[in-house]
């Protein structure tokens, strides 16, 4: 196709776009691992000190770092559990002969449409007035009071918000799946005399490995980077008790202006989510059940 | 028996998916409640509908101003997204060396960055260039769309790259023998045979930049500039204790993407699935 006078082609169909991309991502990539040896407060005019990796040793005593990095493994872990067996669920729903199967998918996909900073809006009203109105009526007080003010529960709050959000994403996962499951592989499964149990789980199950991975690898990196409703729910409170990995640099660097230390920490973020998500995709991807 | 047993099942089915999006309803019932109704019992169904909040929220967020904001660099960002990416993708998927293979690899490895890392030296970076090159790149609907167009291009060349893999080359030969050059060759032939990656670019940017809050809350800080998230976020930072106007500011954010998602409906699913699968 190309031969080699095209060259001039070649630039000009790739070159916008590599500039764009290298200014936006590259660049800053490498002078934010410049800045993590740094102390600065961010100011121009005040002096960059270099302090080699006093950053990196720095993250390991800092106690509010280490918690948000408790309570993202946490949020993150229920989350994904949670997410994946609702849109599990609901794809297997969506999937069957139903006349109102494509009017539920619909609307159980329809939070997704709706970013994570008004989902986070959206919910901050519930859990806090409502819940507290709604307990304060009916007396059941234990269940329902100002989730967002407890520690414990504005992090399970979180939780639930991120699963209504993400859920029906999922489902869309599963659904393709589902659907290219052959039929006869499990019309041979029912006349073998497989009830519905043993088909889901020996039959259905296996084949719908890819779906799993895909599925993990999106709900394991969208929780462990979830910033939208973590700010506009809770705000990282109460007490920075759900303070995430990616709101405690945000705040690292713009709020208490560490610029040097804070860019220190999303580095070893940017590790953590790199380190994890390819250990998760070569595991899971040696499980996948090879159709011939 | 069957047949009744049936439709109790697709009620059932109905019914859970409608409680599943009860928080919209209770947004949507509260935004018409004045404050003593909306504590009384925050369930229930206005008593009267008055769209006193929704003038005052609508005032209060600019909102016909976000609104066209958003609509601007959503538009504009995906417009440059699909162009870029694609002849970007095809010329890198039909010259196959080693350049090619390399470039490709770095698109594809830098999805691994969460946006966090770059976010701060980005806008160092960004501040420098407005600085000594004099390019407004901070608070300005042109320096977010650039940044977007950054942001989205790993995805999209990596959708487009995916796609023209399958597509036979005998078509893009016959074309350039009958003396096409490489510009209108790619814009006449190839685009429009991918347009089903074309939908599905357009789709997830669509979700993306729409709702997209921390990118354009560090880059914009003019009034004038902000989009539909800024201005809501400004707007709660303002009035969370009048939830009665939070509600009807929410509605009024809500409604566009529920007219986007009712006319094209089967779209989103299915670029949302491509787009997740591949």
């Amino acid at each position: 196709m190309f031969k080699k006078q095209d060259k001039g082609w070649y630039i000009l169909f790739t070159a916008p776009l590599i500039f764009i991309f290298t200014t936006v991502v590259i660049i800053p990539f490498f002078i934010g691992i410049g800045y993590s040896f740094f102390s600065w407060d961010g100011l121009p005019l005040n002096p960059k000190v270099f302090v080699g990796m006093e950053n990196y040793v720095k993250l390991f005593s800092d106690g509010r770092f280490l918690s948000s990095a408790i309570h993202t493994t946490l949020f993150t872990f229920l989350a994904i559990l949670l997410i994946n067996l609702l849109g599990l669920i609901f794809a297997l729903v969506v999937t069957t002969k139903l006349k109102v199967r494509n009017a539920a998918r619909a609307m159980l996909f329809m939070p997704y449409l709706i970013g994570g900073l008004i989902l986070g809006y959206i919910w901050k009203f519930i859990f806090g007035d409502a819940f507290s109105s709604i307990g304060e009526q009916i007396g059941l007080t234990s269940v329902f009071f100002n989730w967002l003010l407890d520690s414990r529960f504005a992090l399970y709050a979180l939780v639930i918000v991120a699963t209504w959000q993400m859920a029906g994403y999922i489902m869309i996962i599963y659904i393709t799946g589902i659907q290219g499951i052959p039929e006869d592989v499990i019309e041979a499964a029912h006349v073998d005399g497989a009830n519905l149990w043993v088909t889901l789980f020996r039959v259905k199950f296996p084949l719908m490995m890819p779906s799993f991975t895909i599925s993990l690898f999106m709900t394991l990196s969208n929780c462990f980077k979830v910033f939208d409703v973590n700010f506009s729910l809770t705000g990282g409170g109460p007490n920075n008790a759900t303070e995430m990995f990616a709101m405690n640099i945000y705040n690292e660097i713009f709020q208490l202006n560490n610029y040097g230390y804070g860019q220190a920490k999303a580095i070893v973020f940017f590790i953590v989510v790199a380190a994890v998500t390819l250990y998760q995709v070569s595991i899971t991807k040696k499980r996948e059940v090879v159709m011939v | 028996m069957k047949k009744a047993g049936k439709i109790a099942i697709n009620i059932i089915v109905v019914a859970l998916s409608l409680i599943y999006l009860f928080p919209v309803y209770i947004v949507i019932v509260n935004s018409f409640k004045n404050r003593a109704e909306l504590y009384e019992n925050i369930l229930a169904f206005p008593s009267s509908v008055d769209f006193e909040y929704y003038a005052t929220a609508m005032q209060k967020m600019s909102f016909p101003r976000a609104f066209g904001n958003s609509l601007i660099v959503t538009v504009i960002s995906i417009a440059i997204i699909i162009v870029l990416a694609s002849t970007t993708a095809w010329v890198l998927v039909r010259v196959n060396n080693k350049l090619s293979k390399i470039i490709f690899l770095v698109f594809v490895g830098t999805m691994l960055i969460p946006f966090q890392t770059l976010m701060m030296p980005l806008m160092q970076e960004m501040g420098w260039i407005r600085d000594h090159l004099r390019i407004p790149m901070l608070d300005s609907l042109g320096g977010l769309i650039y940044m977007n167009v950054g942001f989205g291009a790993s995805m999209a060349v990596f959708l487009y790259h995916g796609f023209i893999k399958s597509v036979p080359v005998s078509l893009e030969e016959a074309a350039t023998i009958d003396g096409c050059n490489k510009f209108t060759l790619f814009w006449r032939i190839v685009f429009p045979m991918l347009k089903p990656t074309t939908a599905t670019v357009a789709i997830l940017d669509v979700i993306w930049i729409w709702n997209d809050y921390l990118l354009p809350s560090l880059v914009i800080s003019s009034k004038a500039y902000r989009t539909i998230p800024l201005s809501t976020a400004s707007f709660f930072g303002q009035f969370t204790i009048q939830w009665n106007m939070a509600m009807a500011g929410l509605t009024l954010t809500i409604i566009p993407v529920i007219i986007f998602y009712l006319s094209a409906q089967k779209y989103i699913i299915k670029g949302v699935a491509a787009g997740a699968v591949k």
